[in-house]
């Protein structure tokens, strides 16, 4: 039941977004801000609690851990934050490589030791869009990953698994706050 | 005065957009095998097109400070256009780079590859005698 009430209120506010500026008769702050006409919050309405019935076991599984809003701003200051600043040195780096032609490839495994199924989720589409790496497979048992490294240091493969500190930094640390 | 400096704001964003569009492109015909043409077009593209997402949601502010009323809805569909762009797109490229691959490319010049020789997982068993 919490789920479908959760799922529900969710699109409602997602549709409400979306419609915005659709007629006059509910306004929040002024006409110019936010505005809907009232056959749109009933069409609304219907359809989120629709969705709400058919989304509810894939939308929440078994725990409600990402309801608590420190997570969303911890979200947010690690998109702003570390994951930011990492994108723009690595496009740095791909401008670099595209005209110099300087490459040094190879397939790396790491283990980063996250659990869940979002966290791994986030982490290897924080490793995609980071400097001189790309997630290309990963092990469903122990949720290892294995990453395309565009400049490969000597040094790190004297350990294998490789060390997350030379591919991703700091971001498991952030994903574990997050996500787990 | 405002305006002019939002204006001149929103020229930066997209001249830092369309270079690195240019950029991913670029790379895309130099780099020789998928797995580098994926790392060009992949961030290039993404890095990009969130600064022209950005100067199309400056634009909106403006709009909406000067008191037009489609400001808000011009911003708030790019910000769902871009958290769409964030998330498929790193995603696509993973998938494609996992198809890749297990059809045997293998990545031109690598040093290691610690990938190879490993079988496919268990989650996705392949039926046998299904092709009879």
């Amino acid at each position: 039941m919490l789920a479908f009430v959760v799922t529900t209120i969710l699109s409602f506010i997602i549709y409400l977004l979306l419609t915005t500026g659709s007629g006059t008769d509910i306004v929040i702050f002024n006409e110019n801000f936010l505005r809907w006409s009232f056959g749109e919050i009933i069409i609304g309405i219907i359809l989120s609690v629709i969705v709400g019935i058919i989304a509810r076991k894939i939308f929440v599984n078994k725990n409600y851990r990402m309801a608590n809003p420190i997570r969303w701003f911890g979200f947010i200051a690690y998109i702003i934050g570390p994951f930011f600043i990492g994108m723009a040195k690595a496009n740095i780096d791909v401008a670099y490589r595209v005209i110099t032609g300087k490459i040094n490839p190879g397939i790396v495994k790491i283990s980063p030791d996250l659990k869940t199924d979002l966290g791994i989720t986030m982490l290897a589409n924080s490793i995609t869009l980071t400097p001189g790496t790309l997630s290309v497979d990963i092990d469903e048992d122990k949720n290892d990953l294995y990453i395309y490294w565009i400049n490969v240091k000597k040094e790190a493969l004297k350990k294998k698994p490789v060390d997350c500190k030379y591919i991703c930094g700091d971001f498991p640390k952030w994903i574990r706050r997050i996500a787990e | 005065m405002l305006s002019e400096i939002v204006d001149n704001i929103v020229y930066i964003f997209l001249i830092i957009g369309v270079f690195f569009n240019l950029i991913a492109g670029i790379g895309l015909l130099r780099f020789p095998d998928v797995y580098t043409r994926l790392y060009a077009g992949i961030k290039c593209t993404t890095f990009g097109s969130i600064f022209i997402c950005g100067s199309v949601i400056l634009l909106g502010l403006k709009m909406w400070y000067q008191g037009s009323s489609d400001g808000t809805v011009l911003v708030i569909h790019t910000a769902g256009a871009l958290i769409a762009i964030l998330i498929t797109n790193p995603t696509g490229a993973h998938a494609i780079a996992r198809a890749a691959h297990r059809s045997g490319v293998k990545p031109v010049g690598a040093v290691v590859d610690d990938l190879e020789g490993k079988p496919a997982r268990k989650s996705a068993p392949i039926k046998k005698g299904a092709d009879k």
